[in-house]
């Protein structure tokens, strides 16, 4: 059966273990209602004349909305309301415009075009669930059907369909430049040419459902006071709040959302697809309205993780060292942007994943096709290039003959070392992982890399430098409508020019607490306090391994973490960066007052 | 028929918070009138622990017991901004705004008791236990409770405390990809064992052995609930999950959990892990969330295992019988490869 | 819409509903009689988030009729207790870490009471097949079977 160990023996001078609350195995707050059955889900709460709203859905991958009839269900006894895009005061919302990111793109109820399989176009409220759902089969939507396209390549080439209007070229565009991220760090084609060896590689991740037990779903209510009450399974709170006052063009001040306990998100429960409706149902009815998926829906209408598709091509030495990594990255976004174009960010600033790569290049593509809407997952953004790098890492590890774990070892990042986003590594612990890993499997690495240590070796030489980098112009916006192109950082077709070796902005680090009564002391806060000692244990123990010698004790730390985040380097809004990057502001919205 | 055995290998780091910053969250924390503490919060427990890390971290931080302190959340009216939970933020963004919120809050208490003890506030401790002393003399004492009733009653003092966290938002340059993403990563490192028939192409996970690095375990149960189910998780993925199983064709897409495959209780997978902690520098007592990146090294190191076990590389998720069949029978057989022992 | 009386025995009490024609009995409880305790979770059958014991026996209250429960017995995760005494079970997925989200524990705690019942002494692999119907998506169902093999023990006495 299974086991779990605390190893307290490993980077214990940086840790204090004597805290009095931190570190113990308190039993869950929440727990009595868990097992009681007491604990209030959105849809623990009971309301008289509950309404049910359901939608009606888009059979067709993408196609135009000639006509709507709903002749056969205005007489039906217990139909409340049918509500039409029309009804929707601001029915156009981009998930992230809450923080100024990308383009309002998705309607709440489609009235034009629908572009994948499920996408809502009228929602009905009735008396009960079952009658919400016959009606909807009554609703006779007349369509025109458009070509699709659900190949993320296929969606880049210059005649595939437009699947996002807001996005003609099916791509996300990116600092309204280009339609890719870029990440250039080095020159990966120049060091290809000397590597000893080049290993390719194309790897793919299907869209994954969350499938939390409890399904997404709101329930809102007309509350006293002329506010309306929303009790919600949201995994964001103001997420949804401010979608929903977005969407309907009401001052959040009228939204009293609630909720907290949710029978699991795992990511599926940000993108506040309930609330906007149930909310409007409420307030056209007069009466509470509860709107919830069912599992067919979950399944197939709720978003996904999106899937993913990764190129990878590394230039490799015969003793193991990486000296070029590129990558190639489509997230198919599904029709709409929700949260894609977001995590794309997020994928590039992880790459070339937890190792010291001197030089990285990468192209990562938000791809607009004809399906279901992705959205975030556990590990969003992150899962997939996890996947596409290790699976690599393992092949090269094949290729040149080495232990795939010495081959991670040899290249792991450690602290002080640049990262290719031009940040340095700290705080790092990948080889000790490794190690312990190994060390419990009983797989035999050599005492030289038992020894080995994230503290030691890094931010040194080549490893701390932020080489001349070769940049490109290439993939500008609306460029792949006109003509293939390729789709690969190293086929370069535009001007090349350097950017200077050296050339970092500032980094952003926490704002300082706004009082000085906030600031925890130092010795509290549990760690960075320790005197620094030799490590107290070598890592081997396991008597099924042979015992190598103890971890040399560690020699000053390159950054030892004694202050407290809240007395780090102060903010400079004015100048985050020194190159091509403009303020983003907080939404407005957010703080009470609306976008237009 | 052979079964044929293996091992695979991955280790991978995972950014805590949401990336680029533009994320804050808010803690309001005050006391009832006889010195039990409420955290409020609009933050979301969707099974990770939420509540209950929000609430150890107060009780620390504030130096009570932890049965006197209570988290409230999620109610927009009463629980101030939290950005929500995703993106592994909630014990780093949530935390530290409870920090500074109950920072605050230990400092009025210990200004008022030292208002009744008549000593200076800095000379005061607490013992955790609900008392709060004169450091070096535990005999000059008073309890959390009298020190909550003088400031309130006696003194007109409120014991309570405002926090926010916010990296500020940032953003990506264009043409190099530069950035400050986050401002720190767990990390971790497994070995699975996996099993291969070679004559049905399943693939079985019979043990897994992990390494996890997690700043600090600031409850080391939650941890574990998090480390084996998402472990359990990452099984799952690479193994049977997908809503489209002919990507990217949209057809056969399972609409239950009939068609829907997931490791039912009969399939737990032996997994022994260790628990590594290095304290993040501006984490909240150095942890970092573990939620989301226990599920990442689960998929490669299953596909590299497979690859241990007959050959056969499976390059798209989930590892299907079908697709290890058609590997091998492309490879003329099963070619065992051994390479970790 | 014609309603049909229902009388059935739920968690001791006698309790009568008028029922919605083709109403099931997750609905009934939930909405008419106002025991929240068990969840809808997929309304086909199969995550067993709605899990109840009629007549001691689970069941699937999502595929119930109401209506053919009349003169049952029904029992939820609100019978488990005894007052404020929980039952074994209740205590040992609490102390033993056994849920996280919360939502699939009542039936959960169904399974495994039927379980129980019927056998007082399980192996894990009783245990594994009484909840194989259940589907958790936060634990790995290790610290689940874990519980309730520690609660048989606790209400056969084997542990205090």
């Amino acid at each position: 059966m299974s086991s779990i160990e605390f190893r307290k023996d490993l980077f214990a001078d940086e840790r204090n273990d004597d805290l009095k609350e931190i570190g113990k195995p308190t039993i869950r707050q929440d727990i009595l209602g868990h097992v009681t059955g007491r604990s209030p889900y959105y849809d623990d709460h009971l309301f008289d004349g509950l309404l049910h709203l359901k939608c009606v859905r888009s059979p067709h991958h993408h196609a135009r909305i000639r006509s709507i009839d709903t002749s056969a269900i205005e007489a039906m006894p217990g139909i409340k309301r049918v509500i039409r895009p029309e009804d929707v005061p601001n029915n156009l919302n981009t998930l992230l415009s809450l923080i100024n990111f990308g383009r309002d793109d998705e309607a709440l109820l489609q009235g034009k075009k629908v572009s994948y399989v499920g996408e809502p176009v009228l929602a009905i409220v009735a008396e009960t669930e079952a009658l919400a759902r016959r009606a909807c089969k009554k609703v006779h939507v007349e369509y025109e059907v458009l070509p699709h396209v659900l190949d993320p390549e296929e969606a880049l080439k210059p005649e595939a369909p437009v699947v996002n209007e807001v996005y003609p070229n099916n791509t996300f565009d990116y600092h309204d430049l280009y339609d890719h991220q870029k990440l250039r760090f080095g020159d990966t084609e120049n060091a290809f040419k000397s590597a000893d060896h080049i290993i390719e590689g194309r790897y793919q991740l299907s869209p994954i459902e969350q499938a939390p037990t409890e399904t997404c779903g709101a329930i809102a209510a007309p509350e006293t006071n002329d506010r309306y009450v929303c009790y919600t399974g949201t995994q964001a709170l103001f997420f949804s709040l401010g979608t929903t006052a977005k969407l309907l063009d009401m001052p959040s001040s009228r939204l009293h959302f609630v909720g907290g306990t949710v029978g699991g998100g795992f990511g599926g429960k940000v993108d506040s697809l309930h609330e906007p409706l149930a909310v409007l149902g409420a307030h056209l009815t007069g009466a509470p309205v509860k709107y919830t998926f069912d599992r067919q829906e979950e399944m197939q209408v709720g978003a996904p993780r999106g899937a993913e598709r990764w190129f990878i091509k590394d230039g490799v030495m015969d003793d193991g060292r990486i000296v070029a990594r590129q990558f190639t990255g489509l997230f198919d976004a599904g029709a709409y942007s929700r949260l894609s174009p977001y995590a794309i960010v997020k994928a590039t600033g992880h790459l070339p994943g937890p190792y010291t790569i001197p030089n990285v290049s990468s192209n990562v593509y938000c791809v607009y096709t004809n399906r279901t809407p992705a959205t975030a997952m556990r590990g969003f953004g992150i899962t997939a290039v996890d996947f596409a790098i290790e699976t690599h890492m393992d092949k090269v590890a094949t290729h040149i003959g080495m232990n795939p774990i010495e081959l991670r070892i040899r290249n792991a990042y450690r602290d002080g070392d640049m990262k290719a986003h031009r940040r340095l590594a700290k705080n790092t612990a990948l080889i000790e992982c490794c190690q312990v890993a190994a060390q419990k499997a009983g797989v035999r690495l050599s005492p030289e890399l038992m020894a080995d240590s994230s503290l030691h070796g890094g931010g040194i030489g080549e490893r701390v430098a932020i080489p001349e980098t070769i940049v490109d112009q290439d993939g500008k916006i609306g460029e792949r409508r006109q003509k293939n192109l390729s789709l690969h950082p190293g086929d370069r077709s535009s001007p090349l020019s350097p950017v200077p070796e050296g050339t970092a902005g500032e980094n952003v680090v926490a704002v300082p607490a706004q009082d000085p009564d906030m600031v925890m002391e130092p010795q509290r806060t549990g760690h960075g306090t320790g005197t620094p000692s030799p490590r107290s244990a070598p890592l081997v123990q396991a008597p099924s391994v042979e015992r190598d010698r103890p971890m040399p004790a560690p020699q000053a730390l390159p950054q030892q973490p004694t202050e407290p985040a809240n007395e780090a380097a102060p903010y400079k809004p004015d100048k985050p960066f020194d190159r091509g990057v403009k303020r983003p502001g907080v939404s407005r919205f957010i703080s009470g007052s609306r976008r237009r | 028929m052979t079964i044929h055995h293996g091992k695979g290998f991955a280790c991978i780091n995972y950014p805590i918070g949401m990336n680029l910053g533009g994320d804050p969250s808010q803690a309001l924390v005050h006391s009832t009138p006889d010195g039990k503490f409420m955290v409020s919060l609009s933050s979301i427990d969707l099974g990770q622990g939420m509540k209950s890390v929000t609430r150890q971290i107060a009780s620390e931080t504030l130096g009570v017991p932890v049965e006197d302190v209570y988290v409230d959340t999620a109610d927009s009216d009463t629980g101030p901004h939290c950005m929500g939970s995703f993106a592994s933020r909630g014990t780093h963004r949530v935390g530290n705004a409870v920090i500074r919120a109950s920072t605050e809050a230990r400092k009025a208490m210990l200004e008022a008791a030292a208002e009744e003890l008549e000593v200076n506030a800095d000379d005061l401790d607490t013992d955790g236990k609900g008392n709060i002393h004169v450091k070096g003399s535990p005999g000059r004492s008073m309890t959390v409770a009298d020190t909550a009733i003088a400031a309130q009653f006696k003194q007109g003092r409120t014991l309570s405390g405002r926090g926010i966290f916010l990296i500020p938002p940032s953003e990506a340059d264009p043409e190099t990809g530069e950035m400050s993403p986050v401002t720190c990563f767990a990390h971790a490192a497994v070995v699975v064992d996996v099993s291969v028939d070679d004559e049905t192409g399943e693939v079985e996970v019979t043990g897994i052995n992990s390494a996890y690095e997690v700043g600090r375990a600031l409850n080391p149960k939650l941890v574990e609930q998090q480390l084996v189910g998402g472990a359990w998780m990452g099984v799952s993925h690479a193994l049977y999950e997908t809503t489209e199983p002919y990507y990217p064709q949209r057809d056969h897409g399972p609409e239950d959990f009939n068609t829907y495959l997931m490791p039912g209780p009969g399939d737990v997978v032996p997994h022994n892990i260790a628990v590594l902690e290095r304290p993040a520098e501006d984490a909240p007592f150095g942890g970092k969330g573990p939620g989301e990146m226990c599920a990442n090294p689960l998929l490669p190191a299953i596909a590299n295992g497979v690859f241990d076990a007959v050959g056969v590389r499976c390059d798209e998720l989930p590892i299907t019988p079908e697709k290890v069949l058609r590997g091998i029978r492309e490879n003329g057989g099963p070619q065992p490869q051994k390479r970790l022992g | 819409m014609a309603k049909t009386p229902v009388q059935f025995n739920l968690n001791g009490s006698p309790t009568a509903v008028f029922s919605d024609a083709g109403a099931n009995l997750l609905d009934v409880l939930r909405r008419d009689v106002g025991d929240l305790t068990p969840k809808y979770g997929c309304g086909q059958g199969t995550c067993g988030t709605c899990t109840v014991l009629v007549d001691g026996e689970p069941r699937l209250s999502c595929l119930t009729l109401a209506e053919s429960i009349e003169g049952c017995s029904v029992e939820t995760v609100s019978g488990l207790a005894n007052g404020a005494e929980l039952d074994p079970l209740q205590i040992e997925f609490m102390e033993g870490f056994a849920a996280q989200c919360g939502y699939c524990t009542p039936g959960m705690l169904m399974a495994a009471r039927a379980l129980l019942n019927r056998n007082p002494n399980p192996t894990r692999e009783d245990v594994v097949e009484a909840i194989s119907g259940n589907i958790c998506r936060c634990t790995g169902y290790e610290s689940i079977i874990d519980a309730v093999l520690r609660a048989a023990a606790r209400r056969t006495g084997r542990i205090a």
